[in-house]
C-alpha cells in the first residue's frame, strides 16, 4: 500500500499538493474574480460607437451620448452578459453533479427546449410584448422541468438518472417539434424574423428593467448555489450513500435543482438561446480548481461569466450588425467541447 | 442478555408496489460490540439487509429499532453519525482528492450549509492513515484500483465516527495483504465499540473476524447465531447448494467448496 507515490504520473489537473489544501487555491479564484471585473469594467469602453472597437475613457467626460449609452445601454448589457454566464454555468455544474454526469447541461431535461416553445407560443399567439415572451418561456421552462420529472416517474427503464434523462429528452424532443410548428405558421414576415432572432439569442434589447426583472431570481439561484456547494458534492453520491450520510438526498436535488432551473429560465427568457457554457464552463473549472465544488462551483460561475461577458462583446463589435450571441457561444462551446472530449481524462459513468 | 442494538421485527419488504418480495417475515437482534457476518448466495437480499439497518429502506410491514427506537424516529444527521455505509463499490465520474472525497463523511456532523473545518481535516487524514493510505491525500480517486477505492469508502466511513458500521462486501476487491489489514482494522473499531454487520461472500472472512452469523437464501433466514453454532459444511452446503466442508488448520477455520 505505501511506497511509489512519487511514482505515478502526476495529475494532469493540479498538482497533489495544491488539491490537498484548499486554502491555497483561494488566491487563484480571487484572481479569476478579479480578471472578471477588470473585463466588466473594460467591456464597458467595448463597442461601434463613437467607432469600434474601442470607447476613450475621456470621453466619457464630456461627451454626453457617451455616457447615456455607457449608463442606459452598456452597463445592464455587461452585467446580464455576467450574470447570463454565471446562471447557466451554475445551473451546468449543479445538473453534472446531481445527476452524476459530466456530459449534461440545462438544455437537458427539457429546460431550454420549453423556453424556446414558450417564446415562440408567445409570439405567434399572445404577444411580443417582452415581459409576456419572458413570462412564457419561463412557464414553459418549468413545465419542461415538471413534464420531464413526472416522466421520469413513470418510466419503467433504467435508475432514476437514466430514466430522467431519457425523460428529459423525451420532453426536449417534444418542445422542438412543437417550436418546429409553431415557425411552420407563423407569419414569416412579422413572427419568424423574431422567433429565429430569440432562437439564436442575444443581449440587445436588455435594458435596465429587462435585467431588474431577472435579478432577484437569479441573485437568489445563485445564493443557493452557492451555499449549498459543498454539499452539491454529497448529492453526486449514490443514494443510499447520500442518505448514510446524513442527507435527504431527494429534497435537496430538487432544491438546487429548482435553483438552478429558475436561473436558467431567468436569464434565457431575456438572452434567447445561448446555450453551451452550462456545458464546458463547469468543466473547464473542475479541470482549473479540482472537482471538489466547493471550488468548482464559484470557479463555473467565474469563468462562465466571463465567457459570457467576452462573447458578447465579439458579437457587438467584429461585425457591423451584431452577430446573434448563441451563434458566437456555440461556435466556441463546440469547439472547446471537441477538444475536451478528446483529452484522456474525461470519464463517464452511470 | 442485553437488549438488542438493532433489531427487526417481523419485517416485510418488497421492491416496487407489486415487485417480488425479498423479506416475507425477517426477525434479527444484532447486538452492541458484536460482528454479524451475512452470508448467502448472489440475490438473497444481503445488500436490501443493509439498506434496511440503514434506513434507507423503509419497511413494508413489521418495524426495525435501533436502541429500541424505532429507525424511522431518527433524524438525519442523528442517523448518519450513528450508522455508516461502506458500499461495495460507488461510481463517481468526478476526479475527487482522497482528502476531498474521505471529508465527505464528517456530513452527519455539519450544519446543512456548513463546510468542513480544520478538525473535520484532521479526522479524514486520521482515516486515511488508519486503512493504510497516509500520504495519499492529493491522489485523484479516479486513479485508484478497485481495492485501494474500497480502502477510501472505508475510510470515509471512519470518518463518521459511526456506533454501527454497516459494510457490503468489503473485501471483495482487496489483495491478502490488503484484507487481512482490514480485518485487523475491523477488530480494532469492534475493541473501541463500534457494533460491524457485513455482507460477505468468503466464509473465511466470516469465520476469521464473525462473533454471529447470519445465513441467508432467497430473502430468507435459515440460521442466525453466534458463529461457533452456525458455521458448519452441513449449513454452508444448504445456501450455497454446493458441498462445502469446514476444516481446522492451526486452529482456524478453512472452507473447502466443490
Amino acid at each position: 500500500m505505501s511506497g511509489d507515490v512519487g511514482s505515478l504520473a502526476p495529475a494532469p489537473a493540479a498538482p497533489a499538493a495544491v488539491r490537498a489544501t484548499p486554502r491555497a487555491r483561494v488566491d487563484s479564484l480571487v484572481w479569476l474574480a478579479a480578471l472578471l471585473l477588470v473585463a466588466l469594467a473594460l467591456s464597458l469602453f467595448v463597442g461601434r460607437y463613437p467607432a469600434p472597437p474601442l470607447l476613450a475613457p475621456e470621453r466619457l467626460l464630456t461627451d454626453e451620448l457617451a455616457q447615456r449609452l455607457v449608463w442606459n445601454l452598456r452597463l445592464p448589457r455587461v452585467l446580464a452578459a455576467v450574470l447570463l454566464g454565471m446562471s447557466l454555468a451554475g445551473a451546468g455544474t449543479v445538473l453534472q453533479m446531481i445527476l452524476g454526469n459530466p456530459l449534461v447541461e440545462p438544455g437537458f431535461l427539457g429546460v431550454s427546449q420549453g423556453a424556446a416553445f414558450g417564446a415562440a407560443l408567445s409570439i405567434v399567439f399572445l404577444s411580443n410584448a417582452a415581459w409576456v415572451v419572458q413570462g412564457s418561456a419561463a412557464f414553459f421552462a418549468f413545465a419542461g422541468l415538471g413534464l420531464s420529472y413526472f416522466l421520469a416517474h413513470r418510466l419503467r427503464y433504467g435508475g432514476w438518472v437514466l430514466r430522467l434523462v431519457l425523460a428529459g429528452i423525451a420532453v426536449s424532443a417534444l418542445f422542438s417539434a412543437g417550436v418546429g410548428m409553431l415557425k411552420y405558421v407563423a407569419d414569416p414576415l412579422r413572427q419568424l424574423p423574431e422567433i429565429t432572432f430569440w432562437l439564436l439569442g442575444g443581449l440587445w434589447s436588455v435594458t435596465w428593467p429587462q435585467l431588474r426583472a431577472i435579478l432577484p431570481v437569479t441573485l437568489l439561484a445563485l445564493f443557493v448555489m452557492i451555499r449549498m456547494r459543498w454539499r452539491l458534492n454529497l448529492l453526486a453520491l449514490e443514494d443510499a450513500t447520500a442518505f448514510s450520510l446524513g442527507v435527504a438526498p431527494t429534497r435537496e436535488r430538487v432544491l438546487v435543482l429548482t435553483a438552478a432551473v429558475a436561473a436558467t429560465a431567468a436569464v434565457i427568457s431575456v438572452a434567447g438561446m445561448a446555450g453551451w457554457d452550462g456545458l464546458i464552463m463547469p468543466h473547464l473549472a473542475r479541470r482549473l480548481y479540482g472537482s471538489d465544488s466547493r471550488r468548482a462551483l464559484p470557479a463555473a460561475l467565474l469563468l462562465g461569466g466571463l465567457f459570457s461577458l467576452l462573447c458578447d462583446d465579439a458579437a457587438r463589435t467584429l461585425l457591423a450588425g451584431e452577430i446573434p450571441l448563441g451563434i458566437l457561444t456555440s461556435l466556441l462551446g463546440a469547439t472547446a467541447f471537441v477538444i475536451l472530449m478528446m483529452q484522456r481524462t474525461l470519464r463517464v459513468s452511470r | 442478555m442485553n437488549a438488542p442494538l438493532l433489531a427487526f421485527h417481523d419485517v416485510r419488504f418488497g421492491y416496487g408496489a407489486n415487485g417480488k418480495t425479498v423479506f416475507q417475515r425477517l426477525t434479527l437482534g444484532i447486538e452492541a460490540g458484536t460482528v454479524t457476518a451475512v452470508l448467502g448466495p448472489n440475490g438473497a437480499g444481503k445488500t436490501t439487509l443493509l439498506h434496511l439497518a440503514l434506513g434507507w429502506l423503509k419497511p413494508q410491514g413489521g418495524r426495525i429499532t435501533l436502541r429500541g427506537r424505532p429507525l424511522a424516529d431518527y433524524g438525519r444527521g442523528e442517523l448518519g453519525r450513528l450508522i455508516g455505509l461502506v458500499p461495495q463499490s460507488e461510481h463517481n465520474p468526478f476526479e475527487y482528492s482522497l482528502l476531498e472525497y474521505v471529508l465527505l463523511g464528517r456530513a452527519p456532523y455539519l450544519k446543512p450549509l456548513e463546510m468542513p473545518g480544520p478538525q473535520d481535516v484532521r479526522i479524514a487524514q486520521d482515516a486515511l492513515a488508519r486503512v493504510g493510505l497516509a500520504g495519499w491525500e492529493g491522489r485523484s480517486i479516479a486513479r485508484l484500483s478497485g481495492g485501494e477505492r474500497q480502502l477510501v469508502l472505508i475510510a470515509r466511513a471512519l470518518t463518521q465516527e459511526p456506533r454501527l458500521l454497516l459494510l457490503d462486501e468489503p473485501t471483495s476487491h482487496l489483495d491478502l495483504g490488503n484484507k487481512a489489514r482490514l480485518l485487523a482494522l475491523l477488530r480494532a473499531l469492534v475493541a473501541q465499540g463500534v457494533t460491524i454487520v457485513l455482507t460477505t461472500h468468503e466464509p473465511e472472512v466470516a469465520a476469521g473476524l464473525a462473533t454471529h452469523l447470519v445465513l441467508m437464501r432467497g430473502g430468507q433466514v435459515l440460521e442466525a447465531g453466534p458463529l461457533p453454532d452456525t458455521f458448519s459444511g452441513d449449513r454452508l452446503s444448504a445456501i450455497y447448494g454446493v458441498p462445502v466442508k469446514v476444516a481446522q488448520v492451526d486452529g482456524r477455520q478453512v472452507v473447502l467448496w466443490g
